[in-house]
């Protein structure tokens, strides 16, 4: 028997294409934002909340991931937004191959800004690629403040924490501080930027961040 | 969680690197694999051995290298191991930790014939 040595990433195919996503994305000088969350937090809300926030400015595509259903494609599409659903038919998490794909049936010679809503799953969506410029974690008040400590990778590798649901806060025992302290522990420099999008509060303070993203990339 | 598309990943890795070094067979597979990527042995073992079915490396041995969660402070530099994945610092209490290690996966060696 012959021993060879590999030492190769297993996601090395993964990541290969995700720099092709990205190389195509940055062709048509598209700035992509990856969402993750758990299921429920409130992904879809704060996607069409920021839409609302940044049409004027941008030219917005979305890409929906779910297991099943366009139940998420359809409400973004009512909204006048190029969309396309990817189901992953039990994937619990978006992959480089599923975006390239998506790519494909969207017109990116006419956008600015494609907005990812992964699966709703805070650990495989960790492992994937996908060509992104930031990454986005979608947390809510009533999944409590010890959230960042029990997803450490997804947290650690996000550049903004949107802490949705404020509006819920007088009911939830959720400390702030600690969520807080916890987040920056994993990340020193993410943001925090609390928000209900029930009642609005917060959304312009985290849609001027985006934007100020978005420019940044789109200078590069 | 996501071990099937894991393992199909692994599976086109063995087959390529194999085929590259023009084997007949692949007799063992030694992975690496770090805990904090939640990936679970024995669903890899047992994807594995449904889809290699067919191909060169069906009936290869997997092994597997776990490799712990580990942190550095940004504190105090206190390196450590995570236990029960408790983000603190063991020595100065603080929660400001660099992951430096536990997200390994990759592929590190073949048994071929």
């Amino acid at each position: 028997m012959m021993d060879i040595k590999v030492l190769k990433p297993i996601l090395g195919a993964n990541d290969q294409r995700a720099q092709e996503n990205r190389s195509l994305l940055e062709k048509n000088r598209i700035v992509a934002v990856n969402f993750t969350a758990s299921p429920g937090a409130g992904k879809t809300s704060l996607l069409l909340a920021t839409i609302k926030a940044l049409r004027d400015e941008f030219r917005i595509g979305v890409v929906e991931g779910d297991v099943s259903s366009a139940i998420d494609a359809e409400t973004v599409a009512k909204e006048g937004i190029p969309v396309v659903q990817i189901n992953t038919g039990g994937a619990c998490h978006l992959d480089a191959t599923m975006i390239s794909n998506a790519l494909e049936s969207l017109p990116t010679e006419d956008l600015d800004v494609l907005l990812i809503e992964n699966v709703g799953n805070l650990i495989c969506p960790a492992s994937f690629a996908l060509g992104e410029h930031r990454n986005v974690l979608v947390a809510s008040v009533p999944e409590g403040h010890d959230k960042p400590h029990k997803y450490p990778v997804m947290f650690s590798k996000s550049d903004a924490v949107v802490l949705n649901k404020i509006d819920l806060k007088p009911y939830i025992d959720f400390d702030q501080d600690k969520f807080t302290a916890a987040v920056q522990g994993l990340r020193e420099k993410a943001l925090i930027f609390p928000v209900s999008c029930k009642t609005g509060e917060g959304i312009d303070h985290w849609a001027s961040w985006l934007r100020d993203q978005i420019r940044v990339e789109q200078s590069n | 969680m996501h071990e099937l598309a894991i393992t199909e990943e692994i599976l086109n890795l063995v087959l390529s690197e194999a085929s590259r070094n023009n084997a007949a067979k692949v007799k063992d597979v030694k992975l690496v694999i770090g805990e904090m990527t939640g990936i679970v042995n024995e669903s890899v073992a047992f994807y594995f051995n449904e889809i290699s079915k067919g191909t060169i490396a069906e009936g290869a041995k997997l092994s597997f290298k776990r490799v712990p969660a580990a942190g550095k402070c940004r504190d105090c530099g206190h390196q450590f191991v995570v236990k029960d994945f408790i983000w603190a610092c063991p020595d100065c209490g603080s929660l400001n930790i660099d992951i430096t290690a536990g997200k390994e996966l990759y592929l590190e060696s073949l048994g071929v014939i």
